[in-house]
């Protein structure tokens, strides 16, 4: 079934309680259905969407002023049973203003915000209206995303730190806080944590981001689709490959261009060997988090010598820029075929010993059961997805629920659990890498013979894309559009961060502080996807 | 409790001598450098990481650095939580504007004779990012650098190599 055949009732209720909608043919913006609606029905849009179930997955801006006037598009983006709909507004002037959806859905609450920084939208009902990505390298009446912005700024010579920042507070008789970051102790990247405890209990969590902020959408304007393609790669290091396969899919959609069956395949092919290199490396370190250093070694043992085998087939131990538009960058050799299947068998061997060793464990059992629960009501609340999503009942994933080449043709298996602790989202992460090692093996087996890349086609101006992709932390999602001169006019990218960083907030609430490491490498939401 | 020993036994140390790059063998080079670390740090190299923006893809090496096939820890290198307890800071890049006090922060903190090594293209040049309204671009036009570390991200193994070498050069 279609989104426009899945959509069309929704779509009746719509006209029924008396919105002005028009739904709109798109095909680069496929497998999402295209609506239009007026700024002034933007929140009963939200409404509606919630009473029908959606899940909100992101929203975003574009500046579509033109001489006569400022003008800002404002994107939002539903999900239902792997169908999507795209919802599209215009709002006038140079402070212009729209209803939130973070009322019926909190998971807007910081994309909005990241909106208002980055084009100046005021939205309305919003439960905060704080800052978000903005810190002070940008002055609060300037919007870095506005075409009249230069991308080089106006920096001051140095800026200064932010700590004018309003946390909430917590008083009251032995309540105190630690303020954690942005550096942080260990090999991690940077950013903010405010706790407010009493004794080693944590009441709450205040999560500050937004420190690696890089500019990436602004830096994307003006590139040709390879060059798109490297910084795609870069929103995240350890999700490389998902990011550009996702930047990728929408440039070709834009552009209407077919990728080859080998070049798809291999492109999963990695996808597939990314996800298992992350799952593996965060278990060791989860084990680490709660001292047992036998366990992280051994993992951070399998990981090197899986990400070795990486370098050897592709050339790179991260995989970094071997997805190009339209294709891939190197061809698999048909000598890896066997060893990279061989590979999987012992890895799935080795992983099997040391699990029944680790399983047998009380003090293992002892620090991750019961430990940082995401309740299945906040995780829907949020939208969560990936593997913090389906530890607490979420049941998706993009490549079973909204599958691309080449998983519509293969069986995904998707694993699920309720109960949202670390422990489930370790059990979620090591069934995925079984199910990653099928993958693989019918990957293997079925690479289609041909070639891996065809040509860059320049697409028509004003043409857009979008991407959904399952990279290992859940779905991405990637928007793109291209200006007159076959170059990148807008680039978004969701990472699927954006739903499980909130989700931290709530998860160690009532934990105690010495488990917020484990508790947060069990979620490992990535600070660069999300700072942008 | 005799699994966990058994397996030990079983996988044996995996630990891998340096392979020969161009120069003479690093093993050659860490002996050398033990003596320079003798002098000017006792024996004991400590890093701090400083990530000042990058995609984590550089964060991911370093820690690779720990795991048991590169044990930089043999050549008397560790991590370290504090810039206060730290010889060195290995910085990644870009610095995003938005840690630039940070980073001057984590500098400031750290005692001399203190090392800074960029890592990474971001953190030698500014890389794919380059400097920006939201970038200072590389390392080094933030703080003084005294080595680089190139690569997108620097395998473990260049990032061994250029440590050791920068506290060559300190050394010689």
């Amino acid at each position: 079934m279609t989104a426009q055949e899945r959509f069309a009732p929704f779509l009746r209720r719509l006209a029924e309680v008396g919105l002005r909608v028009d739904a709109r043919a798109s095909p680069g913006l496929l497998p999402a259905q295209l609506i239009l609606v007026q700024a002034e029905d933007w929140r009963r849009l939200g409404d509606e969407a919630k009473a029908w179930a959606c899940r909100w997955v992101a929203g975003w801006g574009e500046d579509i002023g033109e001489d006569g006037g400022e003008m800002t598009r404002i994107n939002a983006c539903f999900e239902k049973a792997g169908a999507y709909l795209l919802a599209r507004t215009a709002v006038l002037g140079a402070n212009p203003a729209l209803d939130s959806h973070a009322p019926p859905f909190p998971g807007a609450d910081r994309p909005e915000r990241h909106t208002q920084d980055m084009f100046g939208v005021a939205f309305s009902g919003h439960p905060d209206a704080r800052r978000w990505t903005r810190h002070q390298a940008w002055k609060d009446s300037e919007y870095p995303l506005r075409r009249s912005f230069p991308a080089a700024g106006r920096p001051e010579a140095q800026t200064p730190a932010d700590h004018q920042y309003n946390f909430l507070l917590a008083q009251g008789s032995g309540v105190y806080e630690i303020p954690v970051g942005p550096v942080h102790a260990g090999i991690i990247e940077p950013g903010h944590f405010r706790f407010q405890a009493v004794g080693e209990t944590v009441l709450k969590l205040e999560e500050r981001l937004g420190y690696t902020h890089k500019g990436i959408e602004k830096l994307a304007e003006g590139r040709d689709a390879e060059g798109l393609a490297r910084l795609a790669g870069r929103v995240s290091g350890d999700a490389t490959v998902a990011h550009a396969w996702a930047a990728c899919m929408a440039m070709e959609r834009a552009a209407g261009l077919e990728v080859p069956p080998r070049a798809v395949w291999l492109r999963a092919l990695m996808c597939e060997r990314e996800r298992v290199a992350n799952h593996v490396g965060d278990i060791g370190a989860m084990l680490n988090d709660i001292a047992f250093a036998f366990g992280f070694y051994q993992f951070a043992r399998l990981r090197e010598e899986w990400q070795r085998v990486s370098r050897e087939a592709f050339g790179h131990r991260l995989m970094m820029d071997c997805i190009v538009p339209g294709g891939v960058a190197v061809d698999l050799e048909s000598r890896f075929i066997a060893a990279l299947r061989d590979e999987v068998r012992t890895l799935r061997k080795q992983i099997g010993k040391l699990m029944a060793i680790i399983n047998d464990l009380p003090s293992v059992a002892d620090r991750v059961r019961g430990a940082g629960v995401l309740k299945p009501e906040y995780a829907k609340a949020l939208g969560c997805v990936g593997y913090v999503g389906r530890a607490s009942g979420m049941d998706f994933d993009v490549r079973r629920d909204a599958p691309y080449p080449p998983y519509d043709g293969l069986t995904v298996k998707v694993p699920l659990h309720h109960f949202g602790d670390i422990n489930a989202r370790a059990r979620i992460r090591l069934e995925e890498i079984d199910a990653s090692f099928d993958l693989i093996g019918a990957l293997l087996a079925g690479l289609p013979t041909g070639p891996v890349r065809v040509g860059w086609k320049r697409p028509a101006a004003g043409a857009e894309g979008l991407g959904l992709i399952e990279g290992w932390r859940g779905e991405i999602l990637s928007f793109v559009r291209f200006g007159p001169d076959g170059r990148i006019a807008r680039f978004f990218p969701r990472d699927p961060s954006w739903t499980t960083w909130p989700a931290l907030e709530l998860l160690i609430h009532d934990n105690i502080v010495p488990d917020f490491p484990v508790c947060n490498k069990s979620v490992n939401g990535s600070y660069s996807g999300h700072d942008l | 409790m005799l699994r966990i020993l058994g397996k030990i036994q079983r996988i044996g140390i995996v630990t891998e001598p340096v392979p020969r790059l161009d120069e003479p063998a690093l093993t050659e080079i860490g002996e050398q450098l033990k003596a320079g670390i003798g002098e000017l740090f006792r024996g004991s190299l400590a890093i701090r990481e400083v990530d000042a923006g990058s995609c984590n893809g550089c964060e991911l090496e370093i820690h690779a650095l720990d795991n048991p096939y590169y044990g930089i820890e043999r050549f008397g290198v560790h991590f370290v939580a504090s810039p206060r307890h730290a010889d060195m800071l290995l910085v990644t890049g870009p610095v995003s504007r938005h840690m630039e006090a940070a980073l001057r922060r984590t500098y400031d903190a750290t005692p001399e004779p203190r090392l800074v090594i960029a890592v990474g293209e971001c953190g030698a040049n500014g890389g794919e990012f380059g400097a920006s309204y939201a970038s200072c671009g590389a390392v080094s036009s933030v703080i003084r650098v005294d080595a680089v570390i190139r690569g997108c991200p620097p395998t473990p193994l260049a990032l061994m190599r250029g440590i050791l070498e920068a506290i060559s050069k300190r050394a010689g």
